[in-house]
């Protein structure tokens, strides 16, 4: 199995469109750093207008906000959202490249049997995206301590403010970056599901990203039948739950709480319902490809 | 001779289309044995049965004395294959994908044998260089290269000379001959070349529609002596008509719009040749061709060659 991993990680990083992806992440990343190290002030500004009538900021606490903590935050709520395409860009390709390639035919006359093939695969593509959100991680959240130092964590909610003290914050980025790990894994399976109907790479990575779009639409309605009936079926709705890691509790005095998550069931709950999604996805995937006649 | 291939009323359904027939056939250790049939015959869907690619309908395989449903690991670390097109993987060099598919055969190779196996098949300065860069002669020879890398007992491969050049063609040939007289291994090739196949198999089965029409030696299916002549004239029609009011009517079987078709013993040959030049027959060409396709052709169609391509 680990000789099967290793030529499957060797194919993969072979080819240069893996790379896209690790040179998207670096662009965004890069071009909001060195938009926020040059304008970074009129960005607050931005953000607190909507808070401002409750809340006085002047400009030194400003120079504090704008920290690499707070950076980090910044990009991961602009490229959470955007990495599912860059996902489905390997996990759609694992079965139908290889079917395209015409290369599928000759893999299964091998000695090896069909649920080891796609497990293989599978943990190929999730060993890509943990390797995209460390590569997240280094540019984004290290780079970004770097480049603007680190301080206590400032994040607005619509209504309200969380503010973390800076020796409180470093753990809450590894928790959401490994619930981003499983987040992104859903993606992943359901591109690797798709993968398996096609017979080349664009219609399941299309098919992928086609559904995450409608599927967060439908996230974002605020219709009370779709609160109720579909929102929290939906794993686009659970996808974001890594915020809740920087969602704190506070005191009677309205101090954070060092260490503290405002509600961890909620998210130990979302992301339950994402791993029941990748075991669904995987599974039906597994199942499928047992029975295929490969034709190609 | 142990039979390394058994399969008993093989059928394969797809949706109302019958793809194979309640085919029965096997295949004994060391020879050569051709898989014969048109396109579409059933050919490659048999070939991916055997192969565990396709799921058969109904029907028993049974390769190594062993049922492949069970056996399937232990049958496949014995078979090596090429089905339709050596495809590879084009980004990766052709000791990369040597590399890859020998991993995943489940045998640990030293680079050295990799190199060895190139050689054996023309690659050996070509190693380094990437698949895209290859002819398809040149795929087809690494393809045959990862099918033989584990070193199987069975090699299976699938219309091994399609999209060949004539030297390409030989070259396989010249392989596959040395594979089974010097390697000692069993080849079951599918073609619709008959001609090439004849070169090679020692045992043939045609099949059509998914059916089996012939099975056995190649040499006992048909008279090898047997010969169909396209002769060419200064004027056709006159010699075609001179023909057939002379002794060598039997022989004519046609009259086509660029020859005259014979059909004729070979020892007959010098006769016939001898007749032509008394009777004042200016000829410009004299093209013998075996009577193999004749007999694929009345097999499969029900006509004659000479018949068929006349019509």
């Amino acid at each position: 199995m680990w000789k099967l991993l290793q030529i499957e990680l060797f194919k993969i990083f072979k080819r240069p469109r893996t790379y896209i992806a690790f040179g998207a992440i670096a662009a965004v990343v890069l071009l909001f750093q060195i938009g926020m190290k040059f304008d970074g002030k009129t960005y607050l500004d931005l953000i607190l207008n909507n808070v401002s009538d409750s809340f006085e900021v002047d400009d030194t606490f400003k120079g504090k906000l704008l920290n690499g903590y707070f950076i980090c935050f910044a990009i991961l709520n602009i490229l959470l959202i955007q990495m599912p395409l860059l996902v489905a860009l390997v996990a759609g390709d694992a079965i139908a490249g290889e079917a395209n390639m015409g290369t599928l035919r000759l893999s299964l006359t091998k000695p090896i049997s069909r649920t080891q093939y796609m497990l293989v695969k599978f943990m190929a593509s999730i060993i890509y995206t943990l390797l995209l959100l460390i590569w997240l991680a280094i540019l984004a959240l290290f780079g970004s301590m770097l480049i603007f130092g680190t301080n206590s964590l400032v994040i607005f909610r619509s209504e309200i403010i969380e503010q973390m003290n800076s020796y409180d914050v470093l753990w809450r980025y590894v928790a959401a970056f490994g619930y981003a790990a499983v987040a992104l894994t859903t993606v992943s399976a359901l591109a690797f599901l798709l993968s398996v109907f096609a017979e080349n790479s664009i219609g399941p990575i299309i098919a992928t990203m086609s559904i995450v779009i409608v599927f967060t639409i439908l996230s974002e309605f605020n219709i009370p039948l779709y609160d109720k009936n579909v929102k929290p079926y939906l794993f686009t709705t659970h996808m974001v739950a890594w915020k809740g890691f920087f969602y704190v509790q506070t005191d009677a005095e309205n101090r954070t709480i060092d260490g503290s998550i405002q509600n961890l069931p909620a998210i130990l709950r979302s992301l339950g319902i994402l791993v029941i999604y990748i075991v669904g996805f995987v599974g039906s995937a597994i199942w499928i490809f047992r029975k295929k006649d490969i034709l190609t | 001779m142990s039979e390394l291939i058994r399969v008993k009323h093989l059928t394969k359904d797809f949706k109302e289309i019958k793809a194979v027939n309640d085919l029965s056939f096997a295949v004994t250790a060391g020879q050569v044995y051709g898989f014969l049939g048109q396109n579409g015959a059933g050919k490659s869907t048999t070939i991916r049965m055997l192969l565990t690619l396709i799921k058969p309908t109904s029907g028993e395989i049974e390769m190594f004395g062993m049922d492949l449903s069970k056996h399937r690991k232990d049958i496949l670390r014995q078979v090596g294959a090429i089905i339709e097109r050596p495809d590879l993987y084009k980004y990766l060099t052709a000791l990369e994908n040597l590399r890859i598919f020998a991993a995943m055969s489940g045998v640990r190779i030293p680079e050295k044998k990799l190199m060895d196996q190139l050689a054996m098949v023309g690659l050996a300065e070509r190693a380094d260089s990437k698949v895209k860069t290859y002819s398809q002669g040149m795929k087809q020879r690494l393809g045959i290269a990862i099918a033989l890398v584990h070193d199987p007992q069975l090699i299976i491969l699938d219309e091994p000379t399609n999209g060949l050049d004539p030297q390409g063609i030989a070259d396989i040939r010249n392989l596959i001959l040395l594979l089974r007289k010097e390697m000692g291994k069993t080849l079951l090739i599918s073609s619709h070349l008959l001609s090439e196949m004849e070169l090679i198999a020692d045992s043939m089965i045609i099949i059509d529609k998914g059916k089996k029409l012939v099975e056995g030696k190649v040499n006992e299916l048909f008279d090898p002596a047997e010969t169909i002549v396209e002769l060419k004239t200064t004027d056709d029609k006159g010699t075609y008509e001179k023909l057939q009011g002379s002794s060598l009517k039997g022989f004519v079987k046609g009259l086509r719009n660029d020859c005259i078709l014979l059909k004729l013993h070979r020892d007959q040959i010098p006769a016939l040749v001898n007749d032509l030049v008394q009777m004042n027959v200016a000829i410009v060409s004299f093209h013998s061709k075996h009577s193999l396709e004749d007999y694929f052709l009345s097999l499969t169609t029900g006509k004659e060659y000479v018949e068929a391509i006349t019509n």
